[in-house]
């Protein structure tokens, strides 16, 4: 799917958050959004998922405007993993998955569901878990059966909000590698919240780095993480490598003069 | 075996494993249906004039079926015209409660929630207070307080949407407000009895607590259409609960409208409480409990878990209202006040049990 944002600006109840984003996203790319904390990066995703309503600008989705689309229609084509998800009640892995489901199928589930599903829980090792509660499971457990939910969903989009944060580094690779499979098996675009900048510089076809609610930079990772621009957007110095023709990032040390000081408390005196 | 085969085995385990699961929950719901019944057949029975368990069923039978010539001699007026009525109002009233309740709790994000939470009890007493201590109403006749206890707890579920539904409904709010007015309608129903003669409160507050005594066939072909038709309603929309459990967020990216399932849930819960309560005062505890033994028993799947609470509110109903009618015999004890009596004990049990097996 070809995402196309236009002069979008967004903002909380009192604080803007992004500021005139113009960009495109090509269908089949894997593009990782990165910045500092509270720069905007869940906050676009939130709002190509249309879950957030912009103040101005708009989106078009396969040239369709994302905000006349019915929501059923949108989640036929967008699946979107949150950073986390909270049930009140608790659910088998499986029923979540299944969910998954919902908008192409109508009110039963049909055996070809619970095929599809079968095969999303097999691929991504989750069969021993299947019938457990969600609830009691790990954070890594937890995210993996999100993005499988996402998955059985056959999106034509794929938003995840951080996806590997609670992953081990040998499911890191696991996930992305499925993800990259996924892009080019099923024609599939995935637009990725990372903080990892290793992960992001190894997997992504393009990066875009916000600061401030801003573009500071967008292209290939290894246009983008450069010294200059690490150092503008993270206040950090760091040291750009290669590494199997991969970009690798390893910061150093906090700008000269931006140190937070963590002064000692000193010990109230009565 | 080849790697293809052991895979093609697992996914033939897998999918029978969840078939098995899912049957279980399947099965439970029915065999709650038989126990239900068998439930009425066996209270029906039981009072202070002791009927056979088969002069019961002769005379259902032979009410439904003219032509069939049976001997039941004085059971007839018994269960026709007191436990019959009293027993039928018990299942409609725990299936609205339970079913209701399992609603509220998922819509509301609250496990705690029950049907009473958005202030229509208090409502329904203060409307029914103003009837029978003032005599004041919207219905003249047999159906004053009922018609008042109706229009206002009606009016409380109304005010609560149009409040928390300006932006868009969210549970905490819904909450909020559903306490506030709680608390509203308790003082101004303390105002009402404050005027009133002794004889007219306490019969208003014989009111409000829960019994099935005024039951006859009139309420039942009243309440009949409304109970049914909400509590398919609410059983068609239920898997749409499933996502909503999830969170909005999710709810809406799987293409869910989440603002509309709630109100939606909210309107129909509230008409069907509101009808109930009416005819029966509080009975408190079936709506909070009964969705929560459900869970214990087969998970919070809402397609199953939503008709067996009604199923499981029924029957801890009609077997409160037995223990009611008959421990002080010939003393019937309001129901209202003996749900909690056997609910508390089975529902400590199962916590208790639970966190046994830790599973």
């Amino acid at each position: 799917m070809r995402i196309d944002i236009r002069n979008f600006y967004f903002s909380y109840p009192g604080r803007k958050v992004l500021h005139d984003i113009n960009l495109i996203i090509e269908d089949s790319e894997i593009v990782c959004v990165v910045g500092p904390n509270g720069s905007g990066k869940s906050t676009i995703v939130k709002c190509i998922e249309s879950l957030l309503v912009p103040d101005s600008g708009q989106i078009l989705l396969d040239g369709k405007e994302s905000r006349n689309m019915k929501r059923i229609d949108m989640a036929k084509k967008i699946g979107y993993v949150p950073q986390s998800s909270n049930l009140t009640f608790s659910a088998t892995v499986f029923d979540i998955v299944l969910m998954g489901r919902r908008p192409h199928a109508s009110w039963q589930s049909s055996m070809i569901d619970i095929d599809i599903v079968i095969d999303i829980l097999l691929l991504l090792e989750l069969e021993d878990i299947a019938l457990r509660q969600f609830n009691r499971l790990s954070g890594g457990q937890q995210q993996r059966v999100l993005i499988a939910r996402a998955m059985a969903q056959h999106p034509e989009l794929l938003l995840l909000d951080e996806p590997t944060s609670a992953l081990d580094i040998a499911y890191q690779l696991d996930i992305m590698n499925i993800i990259t499979n996924f892009v080019t098996k099923k024609n599939m675009s995935v637009v990725m919240v990372v903080h990892d900048l290793n992960l992001a510089a190894r997997y992504a076809d393009s990066i875009i780095m916000l600061k401030d609610g801003r573009i500071h930079a967008r292209g290939k990772p290894e246009d983008v993480f450069t010294e200059a621009n690490l150092s503008a957007v993270y206040d950090v110095e760091a040291v750009i490598g290669t590494q199997k023709e991969k970009v690798t990032i390893i910061p150093v040390a906090r700008n000269k003069g931006k140190e937070k000081k963590y002064e000692r408390e000193r010990a109230p005196t009565f | 075996m080849s790697d293809l085969s052991i895979i093609q085995q697992k996914r033939i385990d897998l999918r029978q494993s969840y078939l098995k699961h899912k049957g279980r929950k399947q099965l439970f719901v029915g065999i709650l249906i038989p126990a239900v019944l068998i439930l009425v057949g066996f209270a029906v029975s039981t009072g202070s004039a002791s009927i056979s368990f088969a002069d019961v069923f002769a005379v259902i039978l032979k009410k439904n079926l003219p032509g069939l010539n049976l001997e039941t001699v004085h059971a007839d007026v018994i269960i026709w015209q007191l436990r019959l009525p009293r027993i039928i109002m018990g299942v409609m009233t725990g299936m609205v409660l339970g079913s209701s309740g399992a609603v509220m709790q998922v819509v509301l994000k609250n496990p705690l929630a029950d049907p009473y939470m958005l202030g229509i009890a208090s409502a329904a007493s203060f409307g029914a207070s103003l009837a029978i201590i003032f005599g004041i109403g919207f219905w003249s006749g047999p159906y004053l307080v009922i018609g008042n206890a109706f229009f206002f707890s009606l009016l409380s579920s109304c005010l609560i949407l149009g409040l928390s539904g300006k932006k868009e409904a969210s549970p905490e709010s819904m909450v909020l407000t559903g306490l506030a007015l709680l608390f509203f309608f308790q003082a101004m129903t303390t105002i009402v009895q404050y005027f009133g003669d002794a004889d007219a409160v306490k019969a208003a507050v014989f009111w409000t607590v829960g019994n099935l005594g005024k039951a006859d066939w009139n309420n039942i072909s009243i309440l009949f259409p409304l109970v049914v038709g909400g509590l398919l309603l609410l059983f068609w929309r239920s898997n749409d609960l499933n996502i909503m459990n999830a969170g909005d967020a999710t709810a809406k990216s799987l293409g869910v409208n989440v603002g509309f399932t709630r109100i939606f849930n909210m309107i129909i819960c509230s008409l069907l409480v509101a009808g109930v309560v009416s005819f029966t005062g509080t009975i408190g505890f079936v709506g909070l409990v009964a969705p929560h033994v459900v869970r214990m028993i087969i998970g919070c799947d809402n397609k199953f878990l939503v008709p067996a609470s009604g199923l499981v509110g029924s029957a801890l109903l009609i077997l409160a209202d037995t223990v009611a009618r008959t421990v002080m015999s010939p003393i019937i004890l309001p129901v209202g006040a003996i749900t909690a009596f056997l609910g508390v004990p089975l529902f400590v049990y199962l916590i208790i049990k639970k966190n046994g097996t830790n599973q």
